[in-house]
């Protein structure tokens, strides 16, 4: 008895319409095609994109050269010299990022204990020549002065769960 | 020159100059190839000839289905061509002989001894059909009542083929482990899925 | 003015020989059958991304022109203007004559397809073989596309292809028979005026295993989804034309999208009455829907179209071990019993062509 439900099963292409009924409906479905540059979807504060190195208010750099960042970064896309200033402090002479060895997993900006380098929200950017993709030091800082506004509200946004 | 004879001559030479592209061609692929082409504008001079069923099972047939096989045991072979053709001069000869011994039965057969082969007058006087004659219509008649016995015979013949090639090839060879469609199309849900209903205070 | 121009271009016209004449006029007819032919080859193209995009919740191309509709254009003139690159080592001639051999069945079998009542490039009386020996030749671009490029996943691709279109055929050939039965003719015209009745004395009927078999080897003919083991992306790359570019490779494509059409206006012509209004009886031919005409032979074939994409945008691929068992065991047994059952409806007279 089975064996012949079977055969009038498989003969009637019963399993093939109920397939073709499923892509049936939903070519009548509500799209959800996101039209990139004209609609962008929300991002969670949480987003790991271009690095930045954030300052104080006063306009003093965050980095105090612990080199945590250097340790933990698995890709070792961070490199970091560092040498005493006039006022005694450690600071960083060089800060660079390889942005082609980077992963961008963000445990960098986990490392940090000053909140010094994050990963801002920015992800459409690229490289036009071979060697633009270190960012240095200078670079870095300026990405953090121009969105500091934006960064500050992510932390701000995520502190409750950190 | 009519239309017609155009068409003749150039399906003719290029026939021609095909079948010499099959024995001549260093490449047994291409050999192949020349084969098919042979067949097709052998195909166009039958059309011509108001033989279009013949023509066209030929196309289909040999060219559709044959040939292809043909194609595919030529590519799979890796044929040494320099030793192949290492006999060519010592073979010439004999390969000559026959083939003009095949002339001469095909202007035996064709156009009988003594006769003018290439009696034009015969080919002028032959019947042109009008547009609705169907070629087909008159073989099938023909197939199906004067020649039924021998048509029946041809095709149990070729029954008797098929099964001894497959039985020549079909060995159930024990040790190698293939899949059945059939088993696996077969399966429902309940030969595999077994829904149990547990006691663990965790799953709950 | 006009009148003036009519008979300069009808004293050019008288010009020519009577010979030539008639070549011209055969000429100027296959342009009006392939110039819209290619035009829907370029559109069916635009569909099938359409069509599959909205299946799959996407809404498909939509950047070139007014919601995408320039956008076969556009792909065919960035192929155009690509390097048709010739591998080393490939056999020359037969890799760049292979996309023609592949795209010249397609388009010489519509010489038998009537689009409605007498329009008919040529009304042969083996219209039905003509057309199947032309399709069974197509399988030859493919043959020796993958062994003219010199490459493994060409050839395993061509062997696949060459293996599935002949069992495929075969089944395709018997369901013809059982047209070729039922209307008593090989005449592609006289098929369809056999159907002539409205909706109910359609062939696809009384043949309805018939239909099936010959719409699913169509599909597997044409290597489309889900029989297109020939360019399994995701085992052989692309199949036989991995190794083609530019234009070369547009004309396989164009080859497969024009099977594609004519497998879906034969199956219309075959089993749906072709031109022939499915109303027939019911509405007049005065009413417009009642009336034969191409518009419905067009109707019927874009269904057709259409089930082709709606079944490569469904189905996953076959397994290539159950392409053949289909084929073979599944296909070929389900025609042979139903002639036997059709040729006994005939001699017992049953059936909408009882004489």
């Amino acid at each position: 008895m089975n064996t012949i439900k079977h055969f009038f099963k498989s003969f009637l292409f019963l399993e093939l319409f109920k397939g073709l009924a499923v892509t049936g409906r939903y070519l009548f479905a509500r799209k959800i095609t996101v039209q990139y540059p004209e609609e962008k979807t929300p991002m969670s504060p949480r987003f790991r994109g271009l690095h930045a190195l954030r300052r104080y208010a006063n306009g003093e750099e965050r980095c105090i050269a612990c080199k945590l960042c250097e340790a933990v970064c698995p890709a070792l896309a961070i490199t970091i010299d560092s040498e005493e200033r006039e006022d005694g402090t450690r600071r960083t002479t060089r800060y660079d990022i390889d942005l082609f060895k980077c992963i961008y997993c963000g445990f960098c900006e986990e490392a940090c204990p000053v909140d010094s380098i994050v990963e801002t929200h920015i992800f459409e950017y690229h490289f036009e020549e071979h060697g633009k993709q270190i960012m240095t030091k200078e670079m870095l800082l300026e990405i953090g002065d121009k969105y500091e506004a934006e960064i500050a509200a992510n932390k701000q946004a995520d502190a409750a769960y950190r | 020159m009519t239309i017609t004879d155009f068409l003749f001559f150039a399906f003719a030479s290029v026939t021609i100059a095909a079948a010499l592209g099959v024995v001549a061609s260093k490449n047994p692929v291409h050999s192949a190839l020349f084969l098919v082409l042979t067949f097709f504008s052998t195909a166009a001079i039958w059309l011509m000839l108001e033989a279009e069923f013949l023509a066209l099972v030929l196309v289909l047939v040999y060219v559709g289905a044959v040939m292809v096989l043909f194609l595919f045991v030529v590519m799979m072979l890796d044929i040494n061509i320099a030793k192949m053709r290492e006999g060519f001069v010592s073979y010439l000869p004999a390969g000559i002989l026959f083939a003009v011994l095949f002339l001469a039965v095909m202007v035996y057969v064709v156009g009988g001894v003594g006769t003018d082969v290439m009696n034009t007058a015969a080919l002028d006087n032959a019947i042109k059909r009008a547009a609705d004659y169907s070629n087909t219509e008159a073989i099938g008649e023909i197939l199906y009542t004067d020649y039924v016995l021998a048509f029946e015979v041809a095709a149990f013949i070729l029954l008797v083929a098929i099964i001894a090639a497959i039985s020549l090839t079909l060995r159930r060879r024990t040790k190698t482990k293939y899949q059945t469609p059939a088993n696996q199309i077969k399966v429902q849900r309940d030969d595999r899925l077994k829904i149990i209903k547990s006691d663990d205070e965790v799953l709950k | 003015m006009i009148d003036n121009l009519l008979i300069f271009a009808l004293d050019i016209w008288n010009w020519f020989p009577s010979g030539w004449q008639t070549f011209l006029l055969i000429l100027g007819k296959i342009v009006l059958i392939l110039a819209p032919l290619m035009l829907c080859v370029a559109y069916i193209t635009y569909a099938e991304r359409k069509i599959i995009g909205y299946m799959q919740i996407r809404i498909g191309p939509n950047r070139v022109g007014f919601r995408g509709w320039l956008q076969p254009i556009a792909d065919a003139m960035k192929l155009m203007f690509k390097e048709v690159i010739i591998p080393a080592k490939s056999d020359k001639y037969l890799f760049l004559i292979a996309p023609v051999l592949s795209i010249m069945p397609a388009l010489a079998a519509w010489a038998v397809i009537p689009f409605d009542r007498g329009v008919v490039l040529t009304d042969v009386n083996a219209g039905l073989l003509y057309v199947l020996a032309l399709t069974s030749v197509g399988v030859y671009g493919v043959i020796i596309a993958g062994w003219a490029s010199n490459s493994k996943y060409a050839i395993l691709s061509s062997l696949r292809v060459g293996a599935q279109i002949i069992a495929y055929e075969i089944a395709m050939g018997f369901a013809l028979v059982g047209v070729l039965m039922a209307s008593g003719s090989l005449n592609m015209s006289d098929i369809v005026e056999g159907q002539a009745g409205g909706l109910a004395h359609w062939y696809i009927w009384p043949l309805l295993p018939m239909f099936v078999v010959y719409f699913l080897s169509g599909v597997a003919e044409t290597n489309r989804a889900p029989f297109d083991v020939a360019e399994g992306e995701s085992e052989i790359v692309a199949g036989f034309h991995v190794e083609y570019s530019g234009m070369a490779f547009a004309v396989f494509f164009l080859a497969e999208y024009a099977n594609i059409i004519l497998i879906s206006a034969l199956t219309a012509l075959l089993f749906l009455g072709g031109w022939l209004s499915p109303f027939e009886g019911w509405l007049g031919a005065e009413h417009w829907l009642g009336a034969s005409s191409f518009f419905w032979f067009f109707a019927k074939a874009c269904i057709f179209a259409f089930l082709f994409l709606w079944f490569r945008a469904t189905f996953p691929r076959y397994r290539y071990d159950q392409i053949m068992r289909l084929g073979w065991k599944v296909f070929i047994p389900v025609t042979i019993v139903w002639l036997f059952v059709e040729a006994v409806m005939v001699v017992a007279e049953i059936g909408p062509w009882a004489v």
